[in-house]
């Protein structure tokens, strides 16, 4: 679990079962466990009106057990990145009284919810849950590039090279946390480099 | 750091009736200058000099924001009422010199919106007036659905037909027609805001089905101003200033501590802003509280009350005023 | 008459002064010898003639080239001016709200002429004569947040005001004191403060945001905010923070009257009439120390104050590394003799 922190910093709550006529499931990975875990709190024929967009981790765990829930549609993409032209189609098509879920990484709940933002959804109605792991996309403030999966503090660009301070602030819009230069008044000053979101 | 609105000087420039209950009034600025710009949805207070008796009362402005040229409220006739509307209509003719305050808004469109769905039932029409006229010249992407008792009461339903066309349904209650709630609820593009203003049993059905059919609070704006009910006369004591108080039963606690002279701050005098709330110091008695601004704990608690609607029965009341 | 326009600069050779005027019309930020965060609004309402409130829009001398360091910082870096979508009313609000104050203000400089929605705007300081169709985005060569407030001091946060909050959702933001509107936008209140210490735990946002939810139109407050700045730049950005941020290291003994500013914010905010949302334009003043002693009792109080910053604030404004120097240097011109109340020169 993510530690105590500045109030931008995103929260995650469990995924409990919304009123509404369609549910959504955006998962990657252990958050398939948070999908299963609602399900046993849900009614009877719920996921009968539900659609599962499930990008497995290299192990591809959980298929099997997402399947088993019989939702009503069932995708299985290689990575965000894939499934997005579907998810994007979804969303355009759809009516009030569909709710989202959201679980698994940072990264993905973070992309997932930055869509569905832009296709209306205010982003106090989704349900999100944090499975696995803690690595972070990054937002350089001073070239705007994202660094994916960053593991450490203080890490490096990947666009521009400079050494950054990942920071708890964290926009909704860009589904990145702050990086700034760490030693932008003294760039002899290199503080050491430890391996904190994992 | 008061709150509270500045204070305009009217003239009464028009009183048009439009139905056996409703009647229209325009006002424009004494000085003749344009009156402030608004957003649909806005209301202003309108101060009744009724001899002795002072009364504040929120409308709906009704025109269109882009003319600013006068304001129009429209006011229903309530028979049983503490005679607010029946001043307006008795009283109130062309030319008559009057007070209202700034336009607030507590009734905003969301401007996100992809699509603003829009329930009126009766007098509740008002501020979709102005808000249909805000988003037809913006090309906003608007259906309002409208229910009224009559075609004969169906204030400005022929003006909004004409306006609109097909995006206006009208509901009649006396040809049994009624509105699809839970077919318009579910054909909604997602992105769609739910704007409701009638009476409150039609509030709470419409806010009920669109949260079981997973309308999202964000979604679901309502506006709802408690008209101050009468009552059986009571005492109060206020404590800050040290004066005992009567509040007439056809009176506001509000009114009452006005006409002490003490002014709490206000903006909607409809139990929604949330700017009059007032502590309780002690108690001896019953609370009737009619506002939709405090918890339902603090209405348990008899520590908070809205004098703007909420009245009190008992042998004794001091508050923090 | 009118306002004399300073040919001077904020970056590269730094020739940017005040006049002695400006120097006595500074808003000095301190009413006592110490500081604290507070929820220090008060209503925005016109103050002594020749103070910096003597116009609810304040145009002075630095008007000119402050617009011309604006065009440089968004030629550089667009992103310093965001809309979101449903921002572009509000945006009109703005555009009304600037040109007829501006107007109001300083005739001999800014005429408004309206016909409907048929207006003309004269800016003879920057030399503009433009007509255009009120609500017609088409008819400005920029939109009308951006167009009226490359054309005014200071940066202006647009907030939407929905479910209780304000949203941060379009802004012109180029003389900041360290964030980003790039990075901020679409952030609610609470959110967007989130990095400033203390203030959360005081309770100080919660109270603020229930005033400003409630700010009626007509009724605009303000408060002032404050920080320091090294050499006289108004592009504090984090963007570029790779860039200014050497500047802390480069103080000494010897140079601290001219590279130390005080740079303080006169923040207000006004509710805006269509779109029903907040503006909140926040106007930088910039002076060196070596002006601002030139008020003897500005001198002592600063002295005062800086020496017994909670070392979060200290840290948070980025003073750390010279705020030695600066208090050593200061404390030469404070002979500890007592202080009158309020904010103005004696």
């Amino acid at each position: 679990m993510a530690a105590k922190s500045i109030i931008s910093r995103p929260i995650y709550g469990t995924l409990s079962p919304q009123p509404g006529k369609h549910h959504l499931f955006i998962a990657d990975a252990e958050g398939a466990l948070a999908i299963t875990d609602l399900a046993a709190k849900a009614p009877a024929g719920f996921f009968g009106d539900a659609h599962i967009i499930f990008i497995p981790g290299p192990d591809g765990k959980h298929v099997a057990t997402l399947e088993a829930l019989k939702p009503a549609q069932f995708y299985q993409g290689y990575s965000f990145a894939s499934a997005l032209p579907r998810l994007k189609q979804t969303l355009a098509n759809a009516h009030m009284g569909l709710r989202l879920y959201l679980a698994g990484t940072e990264g993905l709940i973070g992309q997932a919810m930055q869509t569905a933002l832009e296709a209306g959804i205010d982003h106090t109605s989704m349900q999100t849950e944090h499975r696995g792991s803690l690595a972070r996309r990054m937002q350089c403030v001073h070239c705007k590039g994202i660094t994916e999966n960053v593991t450490t503090q203080p890490a490096t660009c990947s666009h521009c090279g400079l050494l950054l301070l990942v920071r708890d602030h964290y926009s909704r819009r860009l589904a990145a946390f702050q990086g700034v230069c760490i030693n932008a008044e003294d760039r002899s000053e290199i503080p050491p480099m430890e391996e904190i979101f994992r | 750091m008061s709150t509270g609105t500045t204070k305009l000087d009217v003239v009464v420039s028009d009183v048009v009736p439009v139905n056996d209950l409703v009647t229209r009034f325009h006002f424009r600025r004494r000085d003749g200058e344009l009156l402030p710009t608004f957003s649909g949805g806005a209301h202003v207070v309108v101060e009744m000099r009724d001899g002795e008796r002072t009364r504040l009362n929120p409308y709906s402005l009704m025109g269109s924001p882009l003319n600013t040229s006068e304001y129009t409220i429209s006011v229903r006739r309530d028979d049983v009422g503490r005679g607010g509307s029946l001043f307006m209509h008795r009283s109130v003719k062309p030319g008559l010199e009057m007070v209202i305050s700034y336009p607030v808004n507590l009734f905003s469109l969301d401007l996100r919106a992809k699509k603003h769905l829009m329930l009126a039932g009766g007098i509740g029409i008002t501020p979709f007036m102005a808000q249909t006229a805000q988003l037809a010249a913006e090309g906003g992407n608007f259906e309002l659905h409208y229910t009224c008792r009559t075609a004969s009461l169906g204030t400005y339903a022929d003006t909004l037909r004409e306006r609109y066309d097909r995006r206006v349904r009208l509901y009649h209650d006396d040809r049994d027609e009624r509105i699809e709630l839970e077919r318009v609820l579910s054909s909604q593009p997602l992105g769609t805001h739910l704007y409701v203003c009638g009476p409150s049993g039609m509030i709470g059905w419409v806010r009920d089905r669109a949260a079981a059919l997973g309308w999202p609070s964000e979604t679901v704006h309502f506006e709802h101003f408690a008209a101050p009910q009468p009552g059986a006369p009571f005492d109060v004591t206020l404590a800050v200033t040290g004066k005992t108080i009567r509040v007439d039963e056809q009176q506001s606690l509000l009114e009452a501590i006005e006409a002490a002279g003490v002014d709490p701050p206000y903006l909607c005098r409809g139990g929604v802003c949330g700017q009059c709330e007032t502590n309780v110091i002690s108690h001896d008695g019953k609370f009737i509280h009619n506002d939709h601004w405090l918890s339902e704990e603090d209405h348990r608690s008899g520590c908070k009350i809205m004098p703007c609607v909420s009245r009190f029965e008992g042998r004794s009341l001091v508050l923090e005023r | 008459m009118g306002i004399t326009f300073r040919k001077e600069t904020f970056r590269d050779d730094f020739s940017f002064k005040n006049s002695p005027e400006h120097i006595r019309r500074f808003p000095f930020p301190f009413h006592e010898d110490s500081y604290m965060y507070a929820v220090n609004i008060e209503p925005h309402v016109v103050g002594p003639k020749g103070s910096v409130l003597e116009n609810l829009i304040d145009v002075d001398e630095h008007y000119v080239a402050e617009m011309q360091d604006r065009a440089l910082v968004l030629a550089e870096d667009p992103l310093r001016c965001q809309s979101l979508p449903h921002m572009t009313l509000a945006g009109w609000d703005l555009l009304e709200l600037l040109m007829e104050q501006q107007a109001l203000g300083y005739p001999e400089h800014f005429t408004l002429t309206r016909e409907g929605d048929h207006w003309r705007w004269i800016n003879r300081p920057l030399g503009i004569d433009d007509t255009f169709t009120f609500g017609d985005v088409s008819t400005l060569p920029y939109g009308p947040m951006e167009y009226i407030t490359r054309q005014s001091q200071g940066d202006f946060c647009i907030l939407d005001q929905r479910d209780g909050n304000l949203w941060m959702d379009a802004g012109m933001v180029t003389t900041q004191a360290d964030w980003s509107l790039d990075f901020d936008i679409g952030m609610n209140f609470f959110e967007w403060h989130a990095p400033v210490p203390l203030a959360h735990e005081k309770g100080i946002f919660i109270r603020a945001l229930k005033f400003l939810t409630n700010i009626q139109q007509g009724k605009p407050a303000r408060r002032l905010n404050w920080t320091m700045t090294i050499n006289p730049r108004l592009d504090t950005s984090p963007e570029n923070y790779h860039k200014w941020g050497p500047d802390r290291t480069t103080v000494t003994p010897e140079n601290v009257g001219d590279k130390v500013h005080l740079r303080v914010e006169l923040q207000s905010f006004w509710r805006l009439p269509r779109s029903n949302g907040i503006v909140f334009p926040i106007r930088c003043y910039l002076i060196k120390m070596d002006e601002l002693v030139t008020q003897p009792k500005w001198a002592r109080r600063l002295h005062r104050v800086i020496r017994d910053l909670p070392e979060e604030l200290a840290t948070y404004k980025g003073l750390t590394r010279y705020r030695p120097t600066l208090v050593e240097w200061l404390s030469k011109l404070d002979d500890g003799s007592a202080t009158s109340p309020g904010f103005g020169p004696d």
